[in-house]
């Protein structure tokens, strides 16, 4: 057990310095903007490998969380004078009762059943969002107001940088503790295989639920995250696209893997931008780029890359 | 295991071309910038922009570029995603250091970028639809195509015309559709319009007859509009023939303009009227008409360099493009501010959507006469006889 | 009853070509156990490849052959180049790898062809038809017909051909399938080969109605996914009938209740469905294994 609470330290100290170090390479303020982007979808990320890595559930609808987090602060300050952080507050908690009310009907189902379930809930919350534009603001999305913490408003490229690194601090962390927790242990269970789980004592409706939530309330934060990073909000953000990209995110990385989720990010929300200069062989590019790494690290990039390193290191 | 370095390869690669492209930058070259819907549900827009920009800005280049100055294209893809859409922002600000920016296909897209433009005091000519998009007017951000209020008074003003004033709506509920829609509820009154049927469709559907057969059996509707833009208006209409609606009058927007709708919707399309800019119709235009050059030139450049029809949506992007050249002659300098302050001085300026003339309370410099009426006649686009 | 009628149509319609793609899904699925998120981009090419062969001459039959020969040869190497090498891997590698080939093939399509929405002549001319006060276009009979023959097809080979019965034998169980001599390799080459026909022809046919451009893909796989589950992943009688209904459920919705969230309304009855049914309508029940 203390190896594996060294290598949790070891893992978070190694992130953090990442995060103090990357903007002393920076050339401008595009790189903090790209940055934090990884960061916020690596914390959407690492919330739904709890689910799909852990729990063994897949989610084809958790773009769903992340839109009611990020329309949860542009709604609340606009049409109900909340004031911003409560309303981050509120739209985490609206995640969570959410997933648990749909989550209890929903988590009886296995497999491929799971993941058209949890898609009907994401097309039925985006096609909501998208609808009721007098709240919303429709298709074309609405504008958000700026977060303020004790006077402090929170804007720029560079500060939203440290607020999003220490978000995905503070939520490795909890993942990492959950891995070792009694909880953790029956996710795995669980991921391994259900009826065995069950035999052995664990229940499982109450842990699937748990993970779940955990994982709605993982993604609500980072939509609320980006809301507020981009002053402007559109319903892509709680769309199918996006739900596919998470996933994406979590299976390239590796599942239950918590670092593979931040470089599963990292990949994915870079690799665009380094593909522009391809033009119309971008889409190509990415497609193949995904197959090809699928094929060969079929485990995700960190899971199999780290089986590598060990195996060379022992021979 | 050759995988990991065959990514790591292509990874390399690509950061490789990615400094390559920032130090390839010379001196003395105007750096413009812009972000394109060029795939995604809106690239029928964003590709015709993206293809008139480079045209146009590699025929200002010839011609010795801008007070001898080369312009330089920065063009980023962002599918339609305003997230994307707002990174791009970022990168043509901070890193590609653009003096101006014009682009912007979607009204989500266009209002994700505003704040970082807006921040960095440097101009953005929008190409989205929208009316919020210059109201309230924002220092830095302006824009080229007709607003979609003004394409329902448009239509509103021909209807009275012809005295109806009892109409069906059905609107896509993609941006522009449900945009479009939300103006036209807001003006038909001034018109005195009655809207007795509501109805809508999603922005990938293949069949409205559903949604057309609940107008078709409402009484008394005297003509329907269909805001929207892609494919779904052609569908609308040929379900429309389809359904033996034709007794009544169909309006089109101004985002079907493109020739492709009368392709897609065939025969059906008869009759069909739309608010749209005059490039439409260049080769009807009389002789005398201030626009019939530019229009003719744009359309004769545009098709024979891409063999497509060209489309509003293009002739957007060139009359953003040419607004920005002609401020950046006028102000002599790369001075954001100093572009800023040329173009909302534009005045009289000869563009496919209309004689535009900006002032510091008018950001878009278009009224209403800048569309046309038209009227789908023997597959073809002709002004409509008002009133008839 | 005539709208009743007209809805009836444009739900069956549209429903079946959801139910070809949702046939697709189920044909690879139970051969390879693989979700294939690309199919939809069958269809499109079934149809993008149909409509730049017709304009470049080629007369409409042969131009729809050489769409479905393109679709089958584009099928045979996702298989061969994409999910052969990643044999063994979790289905949810298998999945993602799917969605990579179908953002690929997607790439594919905008260079090779154009980002514009395109058409194909009606195959018996449109002048609607008249059934009890509904107007039907021509090709409505021509898409429910061509569904009809695949249906059957499809049936005939699976329940009358040695060939066919090695398929359902590889969907039964894959490991015993082996074991009495069958090449599973080859039966799920030929299950992407099959799909991808499928997915080409139901192009082909719906194309003249609904238009297509290089990106139909992914709305068409979503529904045919959402179909498929519905009637039971893994059973194609289920997959025909989830797709007819998904279409009926979409055209009645509108119709009927509000044409905004007909969608909406679509997969709120897949959901409660699946709370009653947790299999699918006609799924089988499976037991995991320790």
């Amino acid at each position: 057990m203390r190896a594996f609470a060294n290598h949790r330290f070891l893992t978070l100290a190694i992130l953090a310095a990442v995060i103090a170090v990357l903007p002393l390479v920076f050339p401008s303020s595009y790189y903090f903007r790209v940055a934090s982007l990884v960061w916020v979808s690596a914390l959407a990320a690492i919330g739904l490998n709890i689910l799909m890595g852990q729990a063994g559930q897949v989610s084809l609808g958790h773009a769903a969380f992340f839109g009611i987090g990020a329309y949860a602060v542009g709604i609340g300050p606009a049409h109900l004078g909340i004031p911003s952080w409560a309303a981050l507050l509120l739209g985490a908690a609206l995640s969570a009762v959410l997933a648990y009310l749909v989550g209890r009907p929903i988590l009886r189902l296995k497999g491929h059943y799971l993941a058209i379930a949890t898609l009907g809930l994401g097309v039925l919350v985006a096609l909501v969002i998208s609808t009721e534009s007098g709240w919303t603001g429709g298709p074309d999305g609405m504008p958000v107001a700026r977060l303020t913490l004790f006077g402090w408003r929170v804007s720029g490229s560079d500060t939203w940088y440290w607020v999003t690194g220490g978000l995905l601090l503070v939520g490795t962390w909890i993942a990492l503790n959950l891995d070792e927790t009694p909880t953790g242990r029956a996710f795995r269970a669980l991921h391994d295989s259900e009826v065995a789980a069950q035999v052995v004592g664990v229940d499982i409706a109450r842990f699937k639920l748990q993970a779940f939530v955990i994982a709605a309330v993982y993604a609500s934060l980072a939509g609320s995250a980006l809301a507020f990073m981009n002053g402007f909000i559109t319903p892509d953000q709680a769309g199918f696209l996006h739900s596919v990209e998470l996933v994406t995110i979590v299976v390239l990385g590796g599942l239950g893997s918590v670092v593979g989720s931040i470089v599963g990010a990292a990949v994915l929300v870079t690799l665009p931008q380094a593909l522009t200069v391809f033009h119309e062989y971008e889409h190509l590019l990415l497609g193949l780029i995904i197959i090809v790494s699928m094929i060969f690290m079929r485990n995700g990039i960190v899971p199999s890359l780290s089986a590598l390193f060990f195996q060379r290191a022992r021979s | 295991m050759k995988s990991p370095s065959t990514l790591k390869f292509v990874l390399a690669a690509s950061a490789l071309g990615f400094s390559f492209a920032g130090a390839a930058q010379a001196q003395e070259t105007i750096k413009i910038g812009s972000v394109l819907s060029a795939t995604g549900p809106a690239s029928f827009l964003g590709e015709p922009e993206d293809k008139t920009l480079r045209l146009y800005v590699d025929k200002i280049n010839e011609a010795g570029g801008i007070n001898g100055k080369k312009i330089e294209l920065v063009v980023y893809d962002d599918g339609g995603d305003a997230n994307k859409a707002r990174t791009f922002a970022t990168r043509l600000v901070e890193d590609d250091e653009v003096v101006a920016m014009v682009g912007g296909t979607t009204t989500g897209t266009t209002m994700a970028m505003i704040p970082v433009f807006q921040d960095a005091e440097v101009p953005f000519i929008s190409l989205a639809g929208a009316i919020e998009v210059v109201d309230p007017v924002r220092e830095y951000v302006f824009k080229t195509p007709h607003t979609d209020k003004m394409a329902c008074e448009k239509i509103f003003e021909d209807l009275k015309k012809r005295n109806l004033t009892k109409i069906g709506m059905i609107s896509g509920t993609d941006g522009f559709g449900a945009s479009m829609r939300a103006q036209c509820i807001k003006v038909a009154p001034n018109y005195g319009m009655e809207i007795a049927i509501d109805e809508s469709y999603g922005p990938r559907d293949s069949d409205m007859t559903a949604q057309l057969t609940k107008i078709k059996n409402t009484p008394g509707v005297q003509a329907v509009v269909n805001p929207g833009f892609g494919q779904g208006p052609a569908i609308v209409t040929r379900n429309y023939a389809q359904l033996g609606m034709t007794g009544t009058p169909l309006y089109q927007s101004h985002g079907v303009a493109s020739k492709s709708f009368i392709e897609l919707a065939g025969p059906a399309a008869e009759g069909v009227r739309l608010p749209a800019a005059a490039l439409l119709v260049g080769d009807k235009l009389p002789e005398n008409d201030p626009q019939k050059k530019v229009v003719t030139d744009y359309k004769q450049t545009y098709e024979s360099a891409t063999k497509q029809p060209v489309s509003t949506f293009g002739g957007h992007a060139y009359d953003g493009l040419f607004i920005l050249v002609e401020a950046m002659k006028r102000a002599n300098s790369t001075d954001p501010q100093k572009i800023r302050d040329e173009i909302e001085k534009t005045k009289g300026f000869v563009g496919t959507g209309g004689i535009v003339t900006m002032s510091p309370t008018d950001h878009l410099g278009l009224d209403l006469s800048a569309f046309r009426m038209l009227e789908i006649k023997n597959g073809d686009w002709n002004l409509a006889q008002s009133g008839s | 009853m005539a709208e009743f009628l007209q809805f009836l149509i444009s739900g069956l319609t549209v429903g079946a070509v959801y139910a070809l793609v949702a046939l697709g899904f189920t044909l690879i699925y139970n051969a390879s156990g693989v979700v294939n998120f690309a199919q939809g981009e069958f269809v499109m090419l079934g149809g993008m490849v149909t409509v730049f062969t017709f304009a470049a001459g080629v007369p409409l039959p042969l131009a729809a052959l050489f769409a479905i020969v393109v679709s089958i040869v584009v099928g045979l190497l996702l298989h061969r180049l994409a999910i052969e090498p990643a044999r063994g891997a979790s289905a949810v590698t298998l999945i993602i790898i799917t969605i990579g080939a179908s953002i690929l093939l997607r790439g594919v399509a905008q260079i090779v062809f154009d980002k514009q929405f395109h058409k194909l002549p009606a195959f018996t001319g449109d002048a609607p038809v008249d059934i009890m006060g509904a107007a039907v276009q021509p090709q409505s009979f021509w898409v429910l017909g061509g569904a009809g023959v695949v249906v059957l097809g499809l049936y005939v080979f699976l329940e009358h051909t040695v060939l066919g019965k090695a398929v359902l034998a590889t969907a039964a169980n894959r490991l015993a399938a082996r074991l009495v001599g069958i090449n599973t390799t080859t039966i799920m080459a030929l299950a992407f080969g099959g799909s991808a026909a499928i997915g080409a022809v139901a192009g082909i046919l719906v194309t003249p109605i609904t238009l297509t451009s290089y990106d139909v893909g992914t709305l068409l796989a979503l529904k045919g996914f959402a179909a498929a589950m519905l009637g039971g992943m893994g059973n194609p009688l289920g997959a025909v009938v989830g797709g007819l209904l998904l279409g009926l459920l979409e055209a009645f919705g509108a119709g009927y209740l509000s044409s905004t969230y007909k969608d909406a309304f679509a997969f709120l009855v897949i959901l409660i469905v699946l709370f009653a049914a947790p299999q699918g309508l006609f799924g089988r029940r499976v037991v995991e294994r320790v």
